[in-house]
C-alpha cells in the first residue's frame, strides 16, 4: 500500500525534523536510501527546485517525492503526512501555553527567547546573503533594494520579489 | 473567517521563496500590519517555539495564528492554506522539473529574487529588533545566538533550549533579589 507507506515515511520526517526547512534534508537522504524512491542526485535537484519555487521547502519536497512515487494523489498524501505531526503538536502546545502565557516565568523566558530568535534570524539572513550576494553587482542591487524597501514602507513584499526577478533577468 | 485564514496563508505560501525564514516579511505584512491577527512579539514567540518543536516553521506559525483566531479548525485551515500553493505548483512542474531548474532565465530570475529576499529579511530583522532588543542583555543574547550558530555550527535546537534554561535561571535569581 504505497499511499500508507508515503504517509508514514513523511509523518516520521515531520515528527523528528526539528527546526524547519533544511532540517528535513538529512531525513530525506535516509528515506531515499531505505525506500529506493529517489537517489541523492534527484534529491539535490529537488532542493534546487524547492528553493526556486514558492512555499516551504519541506512541503515542496514531500509533494515532489510523493508525486514521483505514486502520482498527484501520492504528492498530496506525502504532504499531509509531513504536516500532520506538526499540527497536532502545535495544537497541544497552544492549549498549554495559553493557560500560562501571563505567568511571570513564561514571560521572562520568552523575553530571552525573542532576543535569541533575532540572532537566529540574522543567521538565516547570513545564509541567504552568502549564496545570493556573490559579486559587486549583486551587492549594489542589494543596497538599492534595502534603501527602496525602507523608503517605500507601504509596498507589499511581492513588489520587491518581482523587481528582484526583473533585476536578475536584466542585470545579472 | 475560516476562508480568510485559508486565503491569507495561501497568499503567504504562494509568495514565499526559500523556506520558513523568508516567510517572515510576508507574515508581518499579512498578519501583523493588515489583519492584526498577531503582534510582532507574538510572531517571534511562535518562531521561537517553531525552532524547538518538530515540523516546518511555516506550518507551526500558521497553526498558531489559525488556532488563536478560530480554534482547531482555524489552525487546520491556515496550515492547509500555507501548503496549498506548493502542492499545486510542484505537482504542475513535477514532470519537467529538471528542465525548469536548468533553464538559464529561471536561474537568473531566481538569483535576483534571492537578493530581494535577502533585503526583505534584513529589513524585517531590523524592524523586529527595535522592539525586542531594548537593553544590553537582549543585545548580547541575540549576538551570542547568531555567533554560536554561524561560527560554531551549534544547532538552533540546542541554542533555543539553552536560552530557555538561561531564562529560567535568571528568573530565579531576579525573583529572589526582588524579594
Amino acid at each position: 500500500m504505497i499511499y500508507l507507506q508515503l504517509f508514514w515515511e513523511f509523518f516520521k520526517t515531520g515528527l523528528f525534523a526539528v527546526g524547519g526547512g533544511m532540517a528535513t534534508v538529512p531525513f530525506l537522504f535516509r528515506m531515499g536510501q531505505s525506500t529506493g524512491w529517489f537517489d541523492a542526485n534527484t534529491l539535490t535537484d529537488m532542493i534546487a527546485v524547492s528553493e526556486s519555487t514558492p512555499g516551504p521547502i519541506g512541503v515542496n519536497m514531500a509533494t515532489y517525492v510523493g508525486n514521483q512515487t505514486a502520482g498527484p494523489l501520492g504528492g498530496l498524501i506525502a504532504t499531509l503526512g509531513l504536516v500532520c505531526p506538526c499540527i497536532i503538536i502545535i495544537l497541544i502546545i497552544f492549549k498549554v501555553l495559553m493557560k500560562y502565557m501571563k505567568h511571570p516565568v513564561v514571560e521572562a523566558v520568552f523575553r530571552v527567547l525573542r532576543a535569541v530568535v533575532i540572532g537566529l534570524l540574522a543567521y538565516a539572513f547570513w545564509q541567504v546573503a552568502s549564496v545570493s550576494l556573490t559579486g559587486y553587482k549583486e551587492l549594489i542591487i542589494f543596497a538599492v533594494f534595502i534603501g527602496l524597501i525602507l523608503y517605500f514602507k507601504k509596498f507589499h513584499p511581492i513588489v520587491w520579489i518581482a523587481l528582484g526577478a526583473v533585476a536578475g533577468l536584466f542585470i545579472l | 473567517m475560516i476562508f480568510q485564514l485559508f486565503f491569507s496563508f495561501a497568499k503567504v505560501g504562494l509568495l514565499t521563496f526559500g523556506g520558513g525564514m523568508a516567510m517572515l516579511p510576508l507574515l508581518q505584512r499579512e498578519c501583523v500590519d493588515r489583519k492584526g491577527w498577531a503582534t510582532e512579539e507574538e510572531m517571534l514567540n511562535y518562531y521561537a517555539i517553531g525552532q524547538c518543536t518538530p515540523g516546518i516553521i511555516a506550518v507551526n506559525v500558521a497553526t498558531f495564528i489559525g488556532y488563536k483566531k478560530k480554534g482547531t479548525i482555524g489552525g487546520i485551515a491556515a496550515t492547509l492554506g500555507v501548503v496549498f500553493p506548493s502542492i499545486v505548483i510542484i505537482t504542475a512542474i513535477a514532470s519537467f522539473l529538471a528542465m525548469f531548474s536548468n533553464n538559464l532565465y529561471v536561474q537568473k530570475a531566481f538569483a535576483g529574487i534571492r537578493i530581494a529576499v535577502s533585503a526583505l529579511i534584513l529589513v524585517s530583522i531590523l524592524r523586529m529588533s527595535k522592539k525586542i532588543i531594548r537593553d544590553f542583555e537582549t543585545a548580547i543574547l541575540a549576538l551570542l545566538a547568531f555567533g554560536l550558530q554561524t561560527f560554531l555550527g551549534l544547532s538552533p535546537v540546542v541554542i533555543t533550549i539553552s536560552a530557555i534554561i538561561y531564562g529560567l535561571i535568571m528568573f530565579r535569581i531576579r525573583g529572589r533579589k526582588e524579594l
